[in-house]
């Protein structure tokens, strides 16, 4: 009796076995893609990639955007989907360290994504092996309203002194240099990134995101030395520790502030406030030490395998379908952004455009600075940035605090 | 006789434990899903957070033990004190409430027409959600368009954007704070005045007493289980300051507004935290201060009860 259950147990196994590759079956996908337009993307997205492979249905969890990023600490241990959207880089490190994601660079390599994804490898690379599949990225830069800096008679600033010039006669002209909202502290982290990739390049920014440089390091000195420079004349609007960074949208539309270094998700709010396109110009945030080449911030949205998945076979598919040129261009048509594949259609948008062109002759790009820098080493130091515009006199305190933080994290 | 005698028996038997113990057992049966549910809960999650304080543990990896360095390194991190200050000051302001709430539950304590309308009006607050308070005190001192704001730059000329300011944003929360939870002192005393006896009121009259005299010794002593609930609430209340921490300010301007609720939440659960170990040891600090309040008031009730009883 008890033979003939466990072969009878076996040969269900075995059938089982035989019949999944066979059958396909149901892939499960979780995302937290709630805003309008990515989730049409996710959902035509799905649609075509169920069109393209009958026999296999998705089934789709979409999470609340804040919600999403506890509840994937949960479903990695707990019940593993198929699937799941998360971030490049050091974002997704600790994921990849307690052994939550799948390593997939066999999709990579029959896919040949190493060439068609190239500028995202890097990011999606840890100990040697690739963790997940690049779909859109964006740039940033700054933003400045094209009628007040020819009102002004200023000509798009190139270099430092440039800028530091046209802050001087927009503030003595009564309008705020830079919109900046640092409530929810991340946008420092932009200027932080700027500064510091400009001031001491790219090679030294990974390095010290990474952990490995002080923050008491004279060169970073150097970049907060920089950036009071800005802060010291007062060159940002006021209060910004009071405002979320769509708060300071508004002063930007009424034209009390004439620079904006955001995203480029920024211009749809832009936008939306009341400014017609050609108000609205794009630049390449300025050279600073001379003949450094210059890297960008292009963060980078990815999806992944967990470990745990059931349905590893048909997951691979799916991310191989995600990576091809005609996927990635419809997708970030409907998302606004930047395709990722290299062999994607150019976006038609005026400042994708820009922004395509300026990322695709970036000598390297950095992801931000709270996915470069480990989270609590991001949190600790967007904090100090944020100290450092409201009181920049503070600056050794603070980098004493912030080192404080970074000997901790790397002991 | 006999036959049915022996039938009953075995009836008899089963019953007489219950019926013997059916008074001292009832209690327990009724409290067992209660006991059962705070066991689980309460009790149980009380020790496993100081357990998990003792270890270095992300939530989804190994864990490291540690022993007391969560607790050392505590001592040793400014934010703990910004916080633990910030927590005293909380305290401190918050025990406005009860006799804020307490003068106008005197004043409102009157029959006039239309008195049921104000008295509601005044216990609005209350009802509302705590993120909404948070929410309409942001927009209030909101820098450009608040009323707040917009007051102080008639009044001095220079505004300030108190949830900017490091100095006053503190301050600012704890004015939020104090809105609804004066309206709910203010209910608690209601209810207290509604069982003030009029004898005695009659008896003071009749000796003298009025005004400020008839409050502090006729009317305040019998308020005394009154004022003792809107103590403990207050006292609570301040140290679980946690929503309007969230939605007004997110702890900034960098940090200098955060409480050790709202820390704790930051390192073990947020976005940027999930150092588990690390906000268990917060959370152990806070439970101990909690704790000297608690058994303080629970003391007091005993000695009461004692006394009264």
């Amino acid at each position: 009796m008890k033979v003939l259950l466990k072969s009878a147990l076996l040969g269900a196994a075995a059938g089982m076995l035989l019949a999944a590759p066979v059958l396909a079956g149901e892939l499960v996908i979780n995302t937290d893609t709630t805003d309008p337009a990515p989730k049409k993307a996710f959902e035509d997205l799905i649609s075509d990639f169920e069109a393209a492979n009958p026999g296999i249905k998705v089934k789709w969890n979409n999470f609340d955007h804040e919600g999403y990023k506890s509840s994937i600490r949960n479903f990695l241990t707990a019940d593993a989907p198929d699937l799941a959207n998360w971030y490049a880089g050091n974002r997704m490190a600790p994921f990849v360290k307690a052994g939550l994601f799948e390593d997939v660079s066999d999709v990579w390599k029959e896919n040949g994504l190493d060439d068609t994804l190239k500028s995202a490898a890097a990011s999606m690379t840890i100990d040697g092996k690739k963790w997940g599949v690049p779909y859109t990225y964006y740039q940033w830069g700054i933003y400045y309203r094209k009628d007040i800096f020819e009102k002004q008679g200023i000509a798009v600033p190139k270099t430092w002194d440039e800028l530091k010039a046209a802050c001087a006669k927009l503030k003595a002209a009564g309008i705020a240099p830079f919109a900046i909202g640092t409530k929810p502290l991340w946008p420092t982290g932009g200027w932080f990134d700027y500064m510091d990739l400009r001031v001491n390049g790219y090679e030294f920014h990974m390095d010290l995101t990474a952990g490995k440089v002080p923050y008491t390091d004279p060169k970073v000195k150097a970049v907060f030395a920089k950036w009071a420079e800005l802060v010291k004349p007062g060159y940002y609007v006021k209060n910004h520790a009071a405002l979320e960074w769509q708060d300071a949208v508004p002063l930007f539309v009424q034209g009390k502030a004439a620079m904006y270094l955001m995203g480029n998700f920024a211009v749809d709010v832009m936008k939306n406030g009341g400014l017609k396109p050609e108000q609205i110009g794009f630049m390449q945030f300025p050279e600073i030490t001379p003949g450094l080449p210059m890297a960008e911030d292009a963060p980078t949205d990815t999806i992944h395998i967990p470990s745990g998945a059931k349905n590893k076979e048909d997951a691979k598919k799916f991310l191989a379908f995600l990576a091809k040129p005609e996927t990635q261009t419809k997708m970030n048509a409907t998302l606004g952004q930047l395709p990722v594949n290299n062999k994607s259609e150019k976006p038609n948008d005026p400042f994708l455009e820009q922004g395509f062109t300026m990322l695709s002759n970036a000598y390297a790009l950095a992801q931000f600075y709270d996915r470069d820098a480990s989270a609590e080493m991001a949190k600790a130091g967007m904090e100090g940035f944020q100290q450092f515009m409201v009181k920049p006199d503070n600056v050794d305190k603070i980098l004493d605090k912030l080192e404080k933080t970074r000997a901790r994290l790397n002991k | 006789m006999a036959n049915s005698a022996t039938i009953a028996l075995p009836d008899v038997r089963t019953t007489t434990y219950w019926r013997r113990n059916q008074r001292r057992l009832a209690p327990w049966l009724f409290l067992a899903p209660g006991v059962f549910m705070f066991l689980v809960y309460v009790i149980a999650p009380i020790f496993q957070s100081i357990w998990i304080s003792f270890y270095d543990w992300d939530g989804i990896g190994a864990k490291t033990w540690i022993g007391i360095g969560n607790y050392v390194e505590l001592f040793d991190d400014d934010a703990f004190y910004t916080s633990l200050q910030n927590n005293i000051l909380w305290l401190v302001l918050y025990m406005l409430a009860v006799p804020a709430g307490l003068f106008i539950a005197i004043f409102l304590n009157q029959t006039v027409t239309g008195i049921c309308i104000y008295k509601s009006l005044f216990f609005f607050p209350f009802v509302i959600s705590q993120v909404v308070v948070g929410l309409i005190f942001s927009w209030f001192y909101a820098p450009g368009f608040g009323l707040f704001y917009l007051f102080l730059e008639e009044v001095t000329g220079t505004p300030i954007a108190i949830l900017a300011d490091e100095r006053f944003v503190t301050y600012g929360i704890i004015a939020a704070g104090l809105w609804p939870q004066i309206a709910y002192c203010m209910i608690l005393y209601l209810t207290g005045l509604n069982n003030v006896s009029p004898d005695q009121i009659e008896a003071g009259r009749l000796d003298g007493a009025k005004g400020w005299r008839m409050l502090w010794h006729v009317i305040l002593p019998q308020l005394k289980p009154a004022t003792f609930i809107a103590v403990v609430v207050t006292v609570i209340g301040a140290l679980r300051s946690f929503d309007l921490v969230s939605i007004m300010t997110d702890g900034g301007p960098y940090g200098s507004s955060r409480v050790l609720s709202f820390y704790m939440y930051e390192q073990a659960l947020s976005e940027y935290g999930f150092r588990m170990g690390y906000g268990a040891a917060i959370a152990v600090v806070l439970f101990a201060i909690m704790m000297v309040f608690i058994s303080g008031f629970i003391w007091r009730m005993v000695r009461d009860e004692r006394s009264g009883g």
